[in-house]
């Protein structure tokens, strides 16, 4: 489907606007695209694929994420009832359920997507290779000024990031702009501007995802202050082939000898306001105790937690699997990380042993919460939803309607609602298809019956 | 004129899953000087949109016509790989896979022998690619119904999403009423509602909605077809009915574990211990065990869940808020009552549930960590056996009510519906979904779906998600009106048959009968799934299947069991990296 | 047989909200020397049944109420508060070391802990010219019974009031009419004693029409801004005054003091305040000053052992002290001061330097001091 419509508007029947390309909206608008109805796909970031690209594996069958979602990310990028718009955000939302009205600004990426072939000369060449901090792999990694977030973004077209890029942040880059030189398509435009689509929708779908807790509000675990003190996020995209580090497990070339792994970090804590439990850090810990086990040979693993989650399909078995592996679970909640030589060391008491125990690291991974989206408020100000005591979009009903908002025609899917992991997350996305299919099916009924009786 | 087969083989490395185990740069270019072979490549990850595109321009600029990709499981990327190969005209089964991953690197060290083993992969998927032929993939109009199996919360669920958008619904539930296991709760957690309120406007929406029809105390007793034109048997009474409809929803619910297999902790001998099942019909004012309104009341997690020795190593999910839903109510009735509850963890996980836990700590319920092992009677009470764990110190609390948490279970009868609808178990005995991630609520039957409990344990909320789910997928073919047919099915030769029948009554699906005047069989291209067991039977030889003819077969066979140095007869190929 | 009813304590300090997570345990400074396990007393609490037991818990007097375990706790419980409202039981019982007799006697009597006479309690100043704290005075200036009293603490007094005159700033004292803040009273169990001097003390600054307060100490601080009654009376630590002053340019420094300097965070400061930022804000105005951070700084300050009594207790294991350990800390990190803002660090790190024999490598000075060394 093209990538760059100058208008975007009706005659084809109902239509959805799905806001967020994750695996939620993504699944949402292939049902609904397959089902025979068209969708707006509107992504911020420059590919969609969201959290689960920046995954390595998943538990608990550790597939391989990039696997199980490219494939998707693919069919999403070439169906022909699915309009992509990436590196876009919905601006305005007027109408009501039926109706709505939607304002989409394409932003410029400073490169044109007909001509661009995703070569890749124009990241190598640029002046500002290898020093941009890389959002996708949570800062670990660096980038160039003019990139694509991974090798298999889709569209696969590259967008000078406007922050970095010294022509566009201080005008003038050296004596010629290295970027356009090296490109053989043509495909830089400095001139390009932002574009604004206006599109009609019968029913929208909030797919707008998480963010994860800053580890620097608890400082006592020593995030920030201790390089070998990361999230697990961070140590997601060390894992991953397509990190920084191909997947070796290292900070600085050498292999950890011991790991430890903290639950709970920036959830079920009403010291920070933080109650709620985020779901899926027990089974992502020991999925990443599994993988530092398999990638670490000969080290020491912990895990220091309060309560093992391990409640869905297959997760107790993994739980099982991992300890039989030899990582060793201790019930405890460490209350400080301190500084010994050349290493770390976790303060925490065993409450199983009843003891103060001090466990010595190389590296400490903290188990991050799930946050809602630090602009959550200006989207629920947008879309005129409702966000609950956390911050997460308001489900009509905590039991029997959390797909639909207080909101008629507004759907919720994915994290965006509440923390979830990536069946949960396909599975409520699929329950907004199913929303918005009977929405779309009765509105395209009506249509039919009107124009009938013409 | 004769046929000459242009081969690209395409090598993924899968990121790393694949070249950390197995040398991909050598297996492409070993795989370059095979027969057939045009050109030969490596890449990162051949299901991405660049990774399609590598095959894609070869087909267009080489003249391709047949692909090989050595990768991953087919289940897993078949269907993308067809797609990308038909998206530039070529048939869909023109295209092999050689499992590289799930058969390969993912079993075996990284070794010599371990590419060795690709290579051989590999060579008989080439050796097979070069033989296959072209299919034509029908088309099949989908009979605009769908049928639900059990009229739990789950089915009736799907049943309103599917009629909302307009299609006929069949709910066929077993027992007189509606409303399942749902119907025996008191409350809900964490909104501490009445579950009756719930129910009942599902219900309501259901018994009235035009477009659903609802069978209570009836079965479906046999199923055939396949998706988009199902043809079921439902009895009821004494009638046996007849329905199409094109899409199939499996809601059968779950089971209690019986918690008189584990006796130690005395249900079923002692009248103070009780379920939590039973706890909730109490709930509902049966009035209290023995007319007596308990002061001492334990609660036990886990009973029959995260149970290895019993075999029930998985979590039932529920219990451990369905617990603290219960416990909080016992302190709020009877406020001088002690509520205490062993646990071994607390599995508080979803939105409002950790506050709920919160809520009922606040409210006085005494959590302590351990599995109780025994109840013993003592007096007119019983006395629960446990160890602190915390504390470090068995400890024996006294009890005037015990309440257990018992786990959930797949039904009894599941075995019974497996076979009707050919559907797979998961290890721990629930339905099998056809992938975890990908595919949640779809089976490997083509239009069959799953939702609620009979695929795994799950509270309402996330029922009636997974419900949704399952109905969205079901109207997936029903809105577009037409489903693909598989093409690689049985076909006879009837020079060869005999017309013996030896293949009709091996197979599972109905396809091969007698034709009416030739004396030969004949198979139906839309019943049959392509399993090869009436191939294998046939003591003339006389049927094949398509895609896996004995030619295609043997030439794997004779690569993977005698490898040998393959003969040059064609010109060593292009060799090309694009990573 | 010490019994006590634990149900009361359960419901009064919401002990059932605990999760036993271990988080206060892995963090009390105590439990690294001693059998202090704060975990472990609520859930004998909770599990107690007829009667929690007294007898041989002496660990309860061990700890000094950093409150390191409570600012952590993820479930809102507050160990500290349960451990003092043990210390309560005892003190109901009669059950306290003769040192804490001797300290809450003294409180009672003399208005001091520290058995000093009331009538010397304004000696210190006698020199200085103080003016005596009426109505309309802009800052009532609360030095505190160790700053009063103590000789080695009088100098932070002392450099105090030279800082405030540099200033300009208008403030007055309570001379002999001051009276002990009950931080530590109350701290050892002795509530019914801090009650009353709250109600006493409470009289005097409303009589005085006390609009603004500021303290040597960080306990007095701790106890008036959160302990007393909401009056409307504004209370700051020094550091927080002179910060302010600095950041005003109504205070500047003349001299130099050429020294590395490491800052030791109080726990009534820090953990109990969040106040880290201003001392250091001083330190750092101060010309000459290299400012170095230890390892255990701001919320994983190490506790020096002075608070929660412990000025009076040598508690369950005296050889070990925590105050050594900070000293080393210092010495590791290449200070050679270790500068501190509360009279009861600065009394036990004094000793520690001197027990570890350092006193040429590292010496101990108040923030006070140092800033009025560069007058």
């Amino acid at each position: 489907m093209s990538e760059n419509p100058t208008h975007g508007t009706n005659g084809r029947g109902p239509a959805a606007l799905v806001i967020g390309g994750g695996i939620a909206g993504i699944q949402a608008a292939l049902d609904i695209a397959d089902a025979g109805f068209h969708v707006y796909l509107v992504e911020r970031s420059p590919s969609i694929g969201g959290r689960m690209s920046q995954l390595d594996k998943t538990f608990p069958t550790l597939d391989c994420s990039a696997c199980i979602l490219t494939p998707k990310m693919v069919d999403a990028g070439r169906h022909p009832n699915i309009d992509l718009y990436t590196y876009s955000e919905v601006v305005q939302v007027t109408g009501e359920a039926g109706n709505f009205h939607a304002r989409i600004r394409m932003k410029p990426r400073y490169v044109d997507p007909e001509k661009c072939r995703g070569c890749g000369l124009c990241a190598e060449a640029c002046r500002l290779a290898g020093r941009v901090s890389s959002d996708f792999n949570a800062g670990m990694g660096q980038r160039a000024a003019v990139y694509v977030p991974f090798p298999q973004a889709v569209p696969l077209i590259y967008t000078v990031d406007p922050e970095a890029c010294v022509y566009l942040t201080r005008g003038v880059c050296g004596k010629t702009f290295k970027c356009k030189d090296a490109c053989t398509a043509g495909a830089i435009d400095f001139d390009q501007k932002e574009v604004f689509v206006d599109v009609e929708a019968t029913t929208i779908i909030n797919a707008t995802g998480f963010d994860v807790f800053d580890a620097n509000l608890r400082p006592e675990l020593g995030y920030g202050a201790y390089r070998q003190v990361i999230t697990s996020l961070e140590f997601e995209r060390l894992a991953s082939a397509s990190g920084p580090t191909a997947g070796k497990i290292t900070l600085d070339g050498t292999l950890p000898k011991k790991v430890v792994f903290i639950q709970c970090v920036g959830s079920r804590d009403q010291s920070l306001n933080i109650p709620y439990c985020s779901r899926v850090c027990c089974m992502a810990i020991a999925k990443q105790a599994h993988l530092a086990h398999d990638r670490l040979p000969g080290a020491e693993i912990t895990v220091f937690y309060m309560d093992i989650r391990a409640f869905g399909k297959g997760f107790e078995e993994f739980y099982d699997r991992v300890r039989h592996e030899g990582v060793l679970y201790r019930r405890g909640n460490p209350s400080e990380v301190l500084r010994r030589g050349e290493r770390l060391v976790v303060r925490a008491e065993d409450t199983l042993l009843g003891e103060p125990v001090e466990v010595e690291a190389d590296l400490v991974v903290l188990a991050v919460g799930i946050r809602p989206r630090a602009d959550a408020a200006e989207l629920a100000g947008m879309l005129g939803l409702a966000q609950d005591e956390n911050g997460f979009f308001q489900e009509a009903h905590p039991k029997v309607a959390t797909v639909e908002s207080n909101r008629p025609g507004i759907l919720l899917a994915g994290c965006c609602q509440g923390p979830k992991d990536i069946p949960d997350t396909v599975a409520h996305a699929k329950a907004a298809a199913s929303a918005a299919l009977i929405q779309m099916a009765q509105t395209q009924k009506a249509m039919v019956t009107a124009h009938a009786a013409n | 004129m004769t046929f000459t087969p242009r081969i690209g083989v395409y090598v993924c490395h899968c990121g790393i899953n694949i070249a950390a185990t197995v040398d991909v740069r050598k297996v492409t270019q070993w795989a370059a000087q095979l027969p057939g072979v045009v050109v030969s490549r490596d890449y990162t990850y051949m299901c991405s949109d660049p990774g399609q595109a590598l095959i894609q321009n070869d087909i267009r600029d080489l003249g391709l016509n047949r692909v090989v990709v050595a990768s991953c499981s087919p289940r897993m990327h078949e269907p993308t790989f067809r797609a990308a190969v038909s998206a530039v005209e070529l048939n869909p089964y023109c295209f092999e896979m050689a499992n590289i991953r799930e058969q390969c690197s993912w079993v075996h060290p990284a070794a010599e022998t371990t590419t060795q083993k690709a290579m051989h992969l590999v060579g008989s998927a080439v050796a097979k690619a070069a033989l296959l032929q072209p299919l034509e993939q029908r088309q099949a109009p989908t009979t605009p119904a769908a049928l639900v199996i059990g009229g739990g919360i789950a089915g009736m669920q799907a049943a309103l999403d599917i009629a909302d958008a307009g299609f006929e619904v069949t709910l066929v539930e077993r027992t007189a009423s509606l409303g399942g296991h749902v119907g025996e709760l008191d409350r809900t957690f964490p909104t501490l509602e009445a579950t009756a309120d719930l129910l009942s406007a599902i219900v309501e929406r259901v018994v009235h909605h035009a477009q659903v029809r609802v069978l209570t105390e009836a079965e479906v007793s046999a199923v055939g077809g396949f998706v988009g034109n199902f043809e079921v048997d439902v009895r009821h009474g004494d009638e046996t009915e007849k329905l199409k409809v094109g899409a199939i929803i499996v809601a059968s619910g779950f089971d209690v574990f019986d918690a008189r297999r584990r006796p130690e902790l005395g249900y079923g001998d002692y009248p103070e211990v009780i379920t939590t099942l039973e706890f909730e019909k109490m709930s509902q004012g049966e009035g209290w065990v023995n007319g007596r309104e308990p002061k001492k009341v334990v609660f036990i997690q886990c009973v029959g869940s995260r149970d290895q020795v019993l075999g029930h190593p998985y979590c039932s999910r529920v219990c451990c808020m369905v617990t603290a839903k219960q416990a909080r109510l016992v302190r709020e009735r009877l406020p001088n009552a002690q509520v205490t509850v062993f646990y071994m963890d607390v599995r508080a996980f979803g939105k409002g549930f950790e506050e709920f836990y919160d809520g009922a700590r606040g409210a006085g319920v005494l959590y302590r960590r351990g599995n109780p092992s025994e109840i013993l009677r003592r007096g007119e009470r019983v006395v629960v056996r446990a160890e602190d764990t915390l504390l470090g110190e068995p400890v024996e609390t006294e009890a005037d009510l015990v309440v257990l948490a018992v786990g959930m279970t797949p039904r009894a009868d599941t075995e019974a519906l497996a076979g009707l609808l050919k559907l797979a178990r998961s290890s721990d005995g629930f339905f099998m979904e056809a992938h975890p991630k990908l595919r949640p609520v779809d089976t490997a039957m083509a239009g069959v779906f799953l939702a609620g409990c009979c695929q795994g344990p799950k509270d309402i909320t996330e029922t009636i998600a997974q419900a949704r789910a399952a109905a969205a997928t079901a109207m997936v073919p029903l809105m577009r009106g037409k489903v693909t047919v598989e093409a690689a099915t049985s076909f006879v030769d009837e020079e060869l048959c005999a017309g013996c029948g030896q293949c009709a009554s091996l197979c599972a699906f109905g396809a091969l009968s007698l034709h009416p005047t030739k004396g030969v069989m004949v198979s139906n291209a839309v019943l049959c799934q392509g399993c090869g067991a009436c191939a294998t039977a046939c003591p003339s030889g006389a049927i094949s299947v398509r895609h896996f003819t004995f030619d295609q077969v043997m030439a794997q066979i004779e690569v993977v069991a005698d490898f040998r140095a393959p003969q040059l007869s064609v010109a060593p190929a292009e060799v090309a990296s694009s990573s | 047989m010490l019994q006590i009813e634990a149900l009361p304590i359960t419901q009064q300090y919401d002990l059932f909200a605990c999760i036993q997570c271990g988080k206060c345990t892995g963090g009390c400074p105590m439990a690294m020397k001693t059998r202090l396990n704060p975990r472990s007393i609520i859930l004998r609490l909770l599990t107690a049944g007829d009667g929690f037991d007294l007898e041989g818990r002496e660990e309860l007097w061990d700890c000094t109420t950093c409150s390191t375990c409570s600012s952590r706790c993820p479930k809102k419980v507050n160990p500290m508060e349960t451990i003092i409202g043990l210390r309560g039981a005892f003190v109901e019982k009669g059950r306290v070391h003769p040192n804490v007799k001797t300290a809450l006697e003294s409180t009672f009597r003399q208005g001091n802990p520290l058995t000093m006479p009331r009538d010397q309690r304004g000696a210190w100043a006698k020199e200085l010219g103080l003016k005596e704290y009426t109505e309309g005075t802009d800052y009532l200036y609360y030095v505190g019974c160790t700053p009063s009293y103590d000789p080695r603490a009088q100098k932070v007094s002392r450099s105090l009031v030279s800082l405030l005159q540099k200033a300009g700033v208008d403030f007055g004292v309570l001379g002999n009419k001051e009276n002990c803040c009950g931080s530590e009273i109350r701290r050892l169990g002795e509530q019914g004693l801090f009650e009353m001097m709250v109600e006493e003390n409470g009289e005097t600054y409303k009589g005085l029409g006390v609009k603004k307060m500021l303290t040597t100490s960080p306990h007095c601080f701790n106890v008036y801004r959160n302990d007393y009654p909401k009056n409307g009376m504004a209370v700051q630590h020094y550091t927080q005054v002179l910060a302010g002053l600095i950041e005003g340019k109504q205070l500047e420094f003349g001299g130099r003091v050429e020294k590395t300097i490491t800052y030791h965070d109080p726990c009534y400061l820090g953990k109990h305040n969040s106040i880290f930022d201003e001392p250091r804000a001083v330190l750092a105005a101060i010309p000459g000053v290299t400012l170095v951070e230890m390892d255990r700084s701001r919320q994983k300050s190490l506790c020096c052992e002075g608070g929660g009594g412990r000025m009076w207790l040598e508690g369950t294991n005296p050889s070990v002290r925590l105050a050594q350990m900070r000293v080393k800390e210092a010495l590791e990190v290449g200070a050679q001061v270790l500068a501190t803002a509360c009279p009861f660090c600065l009394l036990t790190l004094d000793e520690a330097v001197k027990h570890l024999n350092a006193d040429d490598r590292l010496q101990v000075l108040d923030v006070a001091e140092l800033a009025a060394q560069a007058l």
